[in-house]
């Protein structure tokens, strides 16, 4: 339920200090008709104190109910009727203590219609400042709503991504071993060894939005041996950053389809030894990583959509950051070039 | 008999290897590293029996499938997919699981002697690839064939399709290709939201469109950012009108 607009402190100082002026200048026109200050301040006092009465009614009645949009002709009555009631009630009290003074019993009878037009407009103001509050408040709920349920969304699309690059590699990895247990059992106890260390890597680093990008190097370090074992070809790695990078942050696994995107077409365009190269330089405050591998021009084509990973990197960023530009890739001659950008100051 | 082992890793295919060892009437005659390999070696070959793995560079091992015109009993194996392993099994293919268990792959090697002994060892795969190709992982290209190579459109340069005999013709700006499919396969894969069946016989990029003139009575004709003109019929004017917001 909205907060009524006077539970907040510094609307209630406005609203006293409006009263208090009002009030005020309520006297000084009494005084200004010829009456004495002691008939204007009580003349002034209640009429005054009801109508502040009848205001912070108004506003708090409208916390329960809140009229739509075709239901806006009850404002003007509860607003008619209240004036009424008042202007009655001042009627009561100020003829039965003033009965001694018959100038000013003359002026009150004349006074009725300019005390229910001053009334109406007082709690008319009143009325409509509530409204647009409490619509603003209601309104305000609701898009709290919808961004809440928009970001449970979105975290949960994300665990999904950072989940999804498992699977595919770790049953192809688990292949590889059930392959070396006939012919090298050594080879395979060493896979099943740099495997589980992956893994656990990559387990405590699912419950992390961040990691450092030393420790993201490491572990794409075990996952690169893994995969010089799986590919069986000559593949050489190099990883070069500079000093400031390692504390650096992205988001855990990000680099793992990119690199093995690398691979996989690096290592099958060429017979000869692969080189993929992984570079990580600082620049105007976001760490950019650069993946290299060689490629055939003659069998290339579009890579985006083949299925492997650079989609869901794609999205990965765009959900973390709502940029579509933070991954780019391009050729030079016969490298394959695929650039990340991960902002920092997050 | 003759079979051809394809998959983009060595040490899966000498898994493979090993296990057929076992059944010494099965001849390994090639090996491949991926699908542009295994199409020339299965048209040289023709093998009776590959096995396939899926997710391989270049092209995977559906599109390669769709390229062969006669293709061989398929052995699928696989680490991880899904939807793959879903249009397996409404098509009642066999299919291995990486990694996959002595007795489970004998088991395959079993169901194919006996259907092969019974003359009836050609998987549907005509079938299957039109489940596959359902899977949203396989809408973002075309694969096709022109003079013995391989060629890869993805699906934002298709300018539109028409219908030609047995074929759809694919026109991109690079000129035009054909494939083996029909127009209603082509309907059902594409997204609805970018591409239009505008005529019985075309299906138009709507990212193409400079403008749509009418054409005779209740007809209209789209004029193509590359000059193009495609026939608009009236009901394909209606859908054209939905996915414009017209």
């Amino acid at each position: 339920m909205a907060r009524p607009p006077l539970s907040i402190a510094k609307f209630r100082y406005v609203f006293s200090g409006w009263w208090l002026v009002w009030a005020g200048f309520h006297i000084i026109l009494m005084m200004y008709f010829g009456f004495s200050l002691q008939v204007a301040a009580l003349d002034s006092v209640v009429m005054n104190l009801q109508l502040l009465g009848a205001c912070w009614l108004i506003s708090n009645l409208f916390r329960y109910y809140l009229p739509q949009k075709e239901r806006y002709w009850n404002i003007l009555f509860i607003c008619l009727g209240l004036s009424g009631l008042i202007v009655l009630a001042c009627k009561g009290i100020l003829t039965a203590i003033m009965e001694n003074e018959p100038l000013y019993l003359s002026f009150l009878s004349k006074s009725w219609g300019i005390r229910f037009g001053v009334a109406f407009l007082l709690i008319g103001c009143m009325a409509i400042l509530s409204i647009l509050w409490y619509t603003l408040e209601e309104e305000q709920q609701n898009l709290q709503r919808k961004t809440d349920a928009e970001r449970l969304a979105k975290e949960a699309e994300l665990f999904k991504l950072r989940q999804q690059l498992q699977p595919h590699f770790l049953f192809n990895s688990l292949n590889s071993i059930s392959a070396l247990v006939g012919s090298q059992p050594e080879q395979a106890r060493k896979m099943i060894q740099q495997l589980s260390d992956f893994l656990r890597g990559s387990i405590k680093k699912e419950e992390q939005q961040w990691t450092k990008l030393e420790d993201e190097l490491q572990s794409l370090q075990l996952y690169l041996e893994i995969e010089k074992v799986r590919f069986g070809y000559r593949l050489t790695t190099t990883i070069e950053k500079e000093e400031v990078c390692n504390e650096m942050k992205l988001p855990p696994m990000l680099l793992q389809p990119i690199v093995e995107n690398a691979i996989k077409f690096g290592l099958y365009d060429t017979t000869e030894a692969v080189a993929i190269r992984i570079s990580a330089t600082s620049q105007n405050n976001h760490l950019q990583i650069v993946v290299q591998n060689p490629f055939d021009k003659e069998t290339s084509y579009p890579r985006q959509g083949t299925g492997f990973g650079l989609n869901s990197v794609k999205r990965r960023l765009y959900l973390l950051f709502a940029r579509n530009d933070l991954l780019e890739t391009r050729t030079d001659e016969n490298l394959f070039i695929t650039t990340v950008k991960i902002p920092q100051s997050i | 008999m003759k079979a051809i082992i394809i998959d983009d890793e060595p040490l899966a295919r000498s898994i493979v290897k090993e296990y057929l060892t076992a059944y010494p009437q099965i001849e390994i005659i090639r090996e491949c590293n991926d699908g542009f390999e295994g199409i020339k070696a299965i048209q040289q070959h023709e093998p009776d029996l590959i096995f396939l793995d899926i997710q391989m560079p270049k092209i995977n091992g559906f599109e390669m499938l769709e390229l062969i015109e006669e293709p061989p009993a398929v052995i699928f194996t696989t680490a991880y997919d899904e939807y793959a392993i879903k249009a397996f099994e409404s098509h009642a293919v066999d299919y291995l699981l990486k990694p996959f268990s002595r007795e489970r792959f004998d088991k395959a090697i079993q169901n194919w002697l006996d259907q092969h002994s019974s003359g009836n060892s050609k998987t549907n795969t005509q079938e299957l690839l039109e489940t596959v190709a359902q899977s949203p992982a396989q809408h973002q290209r075309v694969v096709v064939k022109i003079a013995g190579k391989i060629k890869i459109i993805p699906v934002e340069e298709i300018n539109f399709l028409e219908a030609a005999d047995d074929y759809v013709k694919i026109h991109t700006k690079e000129g035009s290709f054909l494939k083996n499919k029909t127009m209603a396969y082509f309907d059902q894969v594409l997204d609805t939201q970018i591409f239009v069946r505008t005529h019985r016989s075309y299906i138009l990029n709507v990212q193409q469109i400079t403008r749509i003139d009418p054409y005779e009575k209740d007809n209209h004709i789209a004029i193509l950012k590359s000059g193009g003109k495609v026939p608009v019929s009236k009901t394909g004017y209606a859908r054209l009108k939905t996915v414009l917001g017209m």
